[in-house]
């Protein structure tokens, strides 16, 4: 209590933000590409036959091309959605039921530690009649391919596993369950939703079919995400949103002529600037990681090492409760995990998935760096962070009496 | 922009250019960072931003906050909306919005009056005969015609014969005074670029009590029933454009004296014309009329280059030839239907837009009339 008015103080500064994996900040140069169509070019991207119409087309092409650019994939193989939920969505229940009206397939696997909008996808099929295996982790969070391969069957329709983890940042071997995928003759649906603008991602070499990607996450807008559905081989998926036929048919509804420029703006951004980028994040990141296990005893870093995203730590500090945590730090914007379930007071399944126990997987604090985050920020929140964990620490022994 | 003539706009049906305190507030939502889930200060400001927006266009159309559920946009509404209801026997108007007819192909068409209006007594007969649970979806105002649908007087035979009541409003809200809650509609669509907000958010509104199964699954966003990060700086805008629709609309009637003088003026120099809901309750923004022998394709092109935007049909189906199913519905002939152009006025008309309009269509008819 007594720190109450030093962080009531605090607070009223903007906190240092490093969730970066929940959402990131639009860039300005995006918002700057959207906001002449708000503005002067309003027109429906639909309407070609007058000459403001058939601007906003053009604008929501190039954006594709832009789109499909950073992937490396051809323009018409990029289908737009509201965001890489409605990707999940499509990609996982449409390709599944296609496959299974059409070649009788019955088979889906995904891994235990996917985004929960993958595993709802999956066990909505389970209920229709799929079998569904779930893969577990390994210790580091990574996939046994072995394990893979062991569990495709002749019904296999569909593998979906995703590129880079949204909690502990781990990047699956993309190329190697691409590779399985293609020998095995099943359809792989990765969701990259926190890969793609991050990590070099090439459609090409990944040997992927399906890929689910966000725009708010590549600091593009929120309300707008990606598809791409690879056309040669050509995957075939059942629509979930009828109406006008827009985007091939395969997703109805007004395109957003804003929103997609904005997101194409973020992909060009992202192709070029990533590389230098992850650079500069993997190195704040060390330094955070450094700081505070030189600070601090009994820190576990969660999930793989190396195989991470540049901008993804995820510690837990035992005996301490990343729920206590985060409340003593009022001028850090932090999680314990995915937004969509960090309202819910149940240890993260991504972190359960790990096999670690109970204690460090309440104690999973994700921290997320990214395009505005400075090297001051990284060491202020460090010094924030050691000196919290040390008074919690401090007080447990007394709570616990 | 130097090669072509300066633009009229007179297409607010296919979408309205965004209000400048719109475009202000989704910029402003833009520039801040925080997913809406979060429960760190940033995500609780986002959530703050969505819990306004909620009641702002709830009010807009007499719903309640906890039954709006946000969306991408109207055609997400209306697909949520039928297919949320498996086990429903379905029913639609013929006149509805191709992401109504497309969601549900098998639907029970019930037939409209050439006036534009659905055949009330059709659908007494057919309700008569429902044994099962069902669900009408009849569009409040249609999008090519502006015939506004008693919606109400629908509600009520659909509720005594136990079935449950869907509108789209997509085209009505903002227009038109509209109280889902009087009128007793289950559950109405909105789309937020139709009135003056951004393009990618809409929303489906459930009476108080209605549940509904997801269309899109995942995290538990939107009480579970639709996931998905929220889209915070569209849903922002599309709360402050309900805002403000909703106090224009008091004085929205006003732009039926501007279209009514056009329709005069248009038929005095072709007396052949036909005017699509002529005499019914319409939305005072639009017009569709058609001078047979006229394409519509030619004469929107036309004007384009005239520097005039209408269009001929919905926008959703304008980059096909197909002759509208509306106006079909209505009795026309696929040759008046090829003929037919909606123009729709809006928040920024004037009435110089329609003189600029008329000019140009003159010119057009008068070179059809010499060839």
């Amino acid at each position: 209590m007594s720190q109450e008015g030093s962080a009531s103080r605090k607070e009223r500064a903007r906190p240092i933000y490093l969730d970066y994996q929940a959402t990131a900040p639009t860039d300005p140069r995006v918002l700057d590409a959207m906001l002449p169509f708000f503005k002067e070019k309003f027109g429906n991207p639909h309407s070609i036959h007058h000459s403001l119409g058939q601007e906003a087309e053009e604008a929501v092409e190039e954006a594709r091309a832009q789109m499909a650019g950073l992937i490396g994939a051809d323009p018409r193989e990029i289908v737009f959605t509201s965001g890489a939920t409605e990707s999940n969505n499509l990609a996982i229940k449409g390709a599944a039921r296609f496959l299974k009206e059409n070649k009788g397939k019955s088979h889906i696997i995904t891994v235990a530690s996917e985004h929960k909008c993958v595993l709802e996808c999956c066990r909505k099929l389970e209920r229709e009649g799929f079998t569904l295996t779930i893969l577990p982790v390994e210790r580091d969070g990574l996939i046994d391919l072995a394990k893979l391969e062991e569990a495709i069957t002749e019904q296999a329709a569909l593998v979906s596993i995703m590129a880079a983890n949204n909690e502990i940042g781990v990047l699956q071997p993309s190329a190697e369950i691409g590779a399985i995928c293609r020998r095995r003759d099943v359809l792989f649906h990765s969701d990259a939703a926190q890969a793609v603008g991050k990590i070099p991602f090439d459609v090409q070499e990944l040997g992927v079919d399906l890929v689910s990607i966000s725009g708010h996450k590549v600091y593009g807008p929120m309300g707008i995400g990606a598809l791409y559905v690879r056309r040669r081989p050509r995957v075939r998926l059942i629509a979930e949103m009828d109406g006008g036929g827009q985007e091939r048919g395969l997703r109805s509804g007004t395109l957003p002529a804003p929103l997609c420029v904005g997101l194409g703006e973020a992909c060009r951004i992202a192709a070029e600037e990533m590389e230098e980028e992850a650079v500069r994040l993997t190195a704040l990141r060390e330094n955070l990681y450094q700081i505070v296990v030189g600070s601090l005893d009994g820190v576990v870093l969660n999930g793989h090492r190396e195989a991470r995203l540049a901008g993804n730590l995820n510690l837990s500090f035992l005996g301490v409760d990343a729920e206590e945590l985060i409340k003593a730090v009022p001028q850090l914007a932090l999680s314990t995990g995915s937004a969509c379930t960090s309202a819910s007071v149940e240890p993260s399944y991504v972190l359960s998935a790990l096999g670690v126990d109970d204690e460090v997987a309440r104690g999973g604090l994700r921290i997320g760096i990214g395009r505005q985050t400075t090297t001051e920020e990284v060491s202020e929140a460090a010094t924030i962070l050691i000196e919290a964990v040390r008074k919690l620490r401090a007080q447990a022994p007394k709570a616990a009496m | 922009m130097a090669n072509r003539p300066s633009e009229i706009y007179l297409d607010y049906n296919a979408s309205a250019p965004a209000r400048p305190q719109v475009i202000e507030a989704v910029a402003e939502a833009l520039g801040d960072v925080g997913n809406p889930s979060s429960v760190h200060r940033a995500g609780r400001a986002a959530r703050a931003r969505i819990d306004k927006a909620r009641r702002d266009v709830a009010s807009l159309v007499g719903g309640s906050p906890a039954g709006v559920i946000f969306t991408s946009g109207g055609s997400e509404a209306n697909n949520l909306a039928l297919k949320g209801f498996r086990g429903h026997r379905l029913l639609i108007s013929a006149g509805e919005h191709d992401s109504i007819i497309n969601a549900v192909p098998s639907a029970t068409r019930i037939p409209l009056l050439e006036s534009g209006l659905i055949d009330l007594e059709a659908l007494r007969r057919s309700v008569g005969e429902e044994k099962g649970p069902f669900l009408l979806s009849l569009m409040w105002a249609n999008n090519e015609t502006g015939v506004i649908q008693p919606v109400g007087e629908a509600a009520k035979i659909v509720h005594e014969a136990g079935g449950l009541m869907h509108s789209d409003a997509v085209q009505a809200a903002g227009k038109l005074e509209i109280d889902m809650t009087a009128s007793r509609i289950d559950l109405l669509s909105l789309s937020a670029h139709k009135l003056g907000g951004p393009q990618g958010v809409g929303a489906l509104i459930l009476r108080e009590g209605l549940d509904i199964a997801p269309l899109i699954k995942g995290g538990g966003q939107e009480r579970s029933r639709r996931a998905g990060t929220e889209n915070a700086a569209g849903i922002a805008g599309f709360g402050v454009a309900a805002g403000l629709a909703k106090e224009g609309i008091a004085g929205y009637g006003e732009l039926a004296e501007l279209r009514d003088c056009l329709e005069v003026r248009l038929k005095e120099a072709a007396p052949g014309i036909k005017v699509y809901g002529e005499g019914e309750p319409r939305l005072a923004n639009t017009s569709c009329f058609g001078l047979r022998g006229m394409k519509a394709e030619t004469l929107v092109m036309a004007l384009d280059l005239a520097g005039v935007a209408v269009s001929a049909g919905s926008a959703c189906s304008s980059g096909k030839v197909r002759p509208s199913h509306v106006l079909q519905a209505m009795g026309a002939d696929e040759e008046d239907a090829g003929a037919a152009i909606r123009l729709s006025l809006g928040w920024a008309s004037k009435a110089g837009d329609l003189e600029q309009f008329l000019d140009a269509w003159l010119a057009h008819y008068q070179r059809s009339q010499a060839a």
